[in-house]
């Protein structure tokens, strides 16, 4: 099913992005920049995420580990000076390169299993990279962390670089998410998500998009990495590789919705502001995670599908007019519908 | 040689202790196909439970389990109600892997609210006896552990084997629609199951606290650890992950003894890497059904 580009999503992509280019421009309150530097971060992270677990249904809980490799590129390539301030950003095409390649044979391995045993694969990747974090000491300095060289930016907009460091990143993340959806690739990958053994036994190269998916994914997410890692400075074993960022990639895509272009956006433009205000409201730790708990809870178990999807159906009911609508009912109390069904969401 | 020996004592004893919390976790996986991504923060909190009883009561941590396994098996039967039950859509597998990772979260942060982050540790008098036997050391607490882990799994084993429920569980993890068909009630078989693997999460988290320094944020260590454990045995395998927990323990215990410490938990995931890359359902995983 091809996902056409229309005058609207044209429109709506445009607005977004021209909304976002201009707030630095036309100022605010201090944090504004910073919270949305960081929700922009997790939409693009989650975006990426969704290229391999909403559009090939694979699940990866591990994509913090290439976060986490990009991060240290940066923070061990200019540990000493940065160059002018943005060879950083420069280098982050090399680093998406190099951990998409390097992402390859670990995606191969890893997809030889399937979803929950696929899921339960990637998360002992992230327990590996945060060991070798640990334990490398010499390239990554260990439980002591590492420095990347302060930005030679001018103080009152020093954000400024970052934030649209991080913007490019989810355009791109989104590019290649819409690209995904226009070409056979998406097509591909969505037989996979549906029913792999017979799109294996009707010739789609299954093996090869998914090695596709997981590579673009893991590059962007490590590209992400070094933005982050640039940003704040200081980087640690446990917060470069934490499982809270890979978990909160999974829970921003599944609550906008999987599969969809914006769902990961909308996502994360909910739970990120959500986190920062539960970590203002209850101090940075403990209550914080029940809180958090709580919400993906929530969402779990009343917008299984996410809020684009849940939306898009309802539409769509609607439109059937009445008459179809009561046979829809019935049809689908008793076919509920299948994953398999490719919903275009606008 | 005599430190290679010690070592293997050492990790099958250990192995011993993963394993009931392994058998738990996979027999969850085997009833319901749900990778339960709490248990590591289930074995936190019968340790935790364990160390309230032991400082504010002084109840013997090895007889507290008589309380925290109970106790735990009801959490886990309000767990699978609450939580696991109601959930619908269309991968209910993907979304009670996080809805377990939901609560493993939220129990982390009960725990912490509740105790802090600083590591404890339940010391009964008798901690740190050891016998000597032929010059290797044997920890009282690791031995009685280890007998203790293979009773509970002798228990698990008997109500498998021996009861209507157990063969109704054996019934829906070979085939959950037959299962249904014959009449075996799949929602109380899953509680009951849920229930069970908490239980045994329970048992192993009274020994674990008597072994290991533990904080709320332990469970992610436990539960990497457990992961590996399941998968490399074979996804729903009781046996499969009782094989593979002491091959586990023996592994990282030499390798933690022979090299270095910070290099023993990378042994887990070398070892599950090597064995998907050759087998990728496990060493004792079925073909046909379930994730693989």
């Amino acid at each position: 099913m091809k996902f056409a580009i229309t005058r609207a999503g044209l429109v709506r992509a445009g607005v977004f992005f021209l909304v976002l280019v201009l707030v630095p421009i036309v100022g605010g309150p201090g944090w504004l920049l910073n919270t949305l530097t960081f929700t922009i971060m997790y939409a693009a992270l989650s975006s990426s995420w969704n290229l391999i677990g909403g559009y090939a249904g694979y699940p990866s809980l591990g994509h913090v580990a290439f976060f986490g490799i990009g991060a240290y590129a940066t923070a061990i390539m200019f540990n000493g000076s940065v160059y002018g301030g943005y060879a950083p950003f420069l280098m982050l095409p090399v680093i998406g390169i190099g951990v998409a390649l390097l992402s390859v044979p670990i995606g191969w391995v890893s997809m030889r299993t399937r979803a929950d045993v696929f899921a339960i694969v990637t998360i002992t990747l992230l327990f590996i990279t945060q060991t070798l974090a640990f334990n490398l000491k010499e390239i990554t300095g260990g439980a002591q962390g590492k420095s990347v060289a302060p930005a030679p930016f001018d103080v009152a907009t020093y954000d400024w670089p970052f934030y649209y460091a991080m913007l490019i990143m989810l355009a791109t993340a989104m590019a290649i998410s819409m690209y995904f959806r226009r070409s056979k690739i998406g097509l591909s990958l969505a037989t996979v998500r549906a029913d792999e053994d017979k799109a294996h036994g009707v010739g789609v190269r299954v093996t090869a998009v998914k090695l596709i998916a997981f590579a673009v994914s893991s590059g962007l997410v490590a590209m992400v990495g070094g933005v982050w890692a640039y940003y704040v400075g200081f980087i640690y074993p446990q917060f470069a590789v934490d499982p809270l960022i890979t978990i909160g990639m999974v829970l921003m895509a599944f609550l906008g919705g999987r599969g969809t272009l914006w769902g990961p956006v909308l996502g994360s433009f909910i739970l990120v502001p959500a986190q920062e205000y539960f970590a203002q409201a209850f101090g940075a730790s403990q209550l914080y995670l029940i809180a958090y708990a709580a919400v993906f809870l929530v969402i779990m178990l009343f917008l299984p599908r996410g809020i684009l999807p849940s939306i898009a159906e309802r539409l769509d009911r609607r439109r059937a007019g009445a008459a179809g609508a009561a046979r829809d009912n019935a049809a689908a109390q008793v076919a509920p519908m299948p994953p398999s069904e490719v919903k275009v969401v606008r | 040689m005599h430190s290679l020996i010690q070592a293997v004592i050492l990790g099958v004893l250990t192995g011993g202790v993963y394993a009931l919390m392994a058998s738990g976790q996979t027999l969850i996986f085997g009833i319901m196909k749900v990778v339960n991504l709490a248990q590591g923060v289930l074995v936190v909190l019968g340790a935790y439970l364990t160390y309230t009883l032991f400082t504010q009561w002084g109840v013997d941590p090895f007889l507290s389990i008589l309380i925290t396994t109970p106790l735990l098996f009801l959490v886990g039967v309000g767990v699978q109600w609450a939580l696991l039950r109601p959930l619908h859509g269309d991968d209910v597998a993907q979304l009670s892997l996080l809805v377990t990772f939901a609560i493993a979260l939220g129990v982390e942060g009960l725990l912490s609210f509740a105790y802090g982050a600083t590591l404890t540790n339940v010391q009964p008098s008798y901690a740190n006896f050891s016998w000597t036997i032929l010059g290797y050391q044997v920890s009282l607490v690791r031995f009685v552990a280890f007998v203790l882990s293979l009773v509970v799994l002798g228990l698990l084993y008997l109500i498998l084997q021996r009861t209507k429920f157990g063969r109704s569980v054996r019934a829906t993890v070979q085939n959950p629609m037959s299962a249904q068909l014959l009449g075996v009630n799949a929602n109380r078989v899953s509680a009951l199951g849920f229930g069970l693997g908490a239980a045994t999460a329970a048992a192993a988290g009274s020994v674990f606290g008597m072994l290991n320094s533990f904080n709320p944020g332990s469970h992610y260590d436990l539960i990497s650890r457990l992961l590996t454990i399941v998968v490399l045995g074979g996804l729903g395998s009781i046996g499969g992950s009782v094989v593979a927990a002491l091959v586990m323990g023996v592994a990282s215990s030499v390798v933690s003894a022979l090299a270095s410490p910070i290099w023993s938990d990378f042994t887990f995931f070398v070892v599950l890497l090597l064995v998907l890359l050759i087998r990728p359902r496990g060493l004792f995983g079925a073909r046909t059904r379930g994730a693989l």
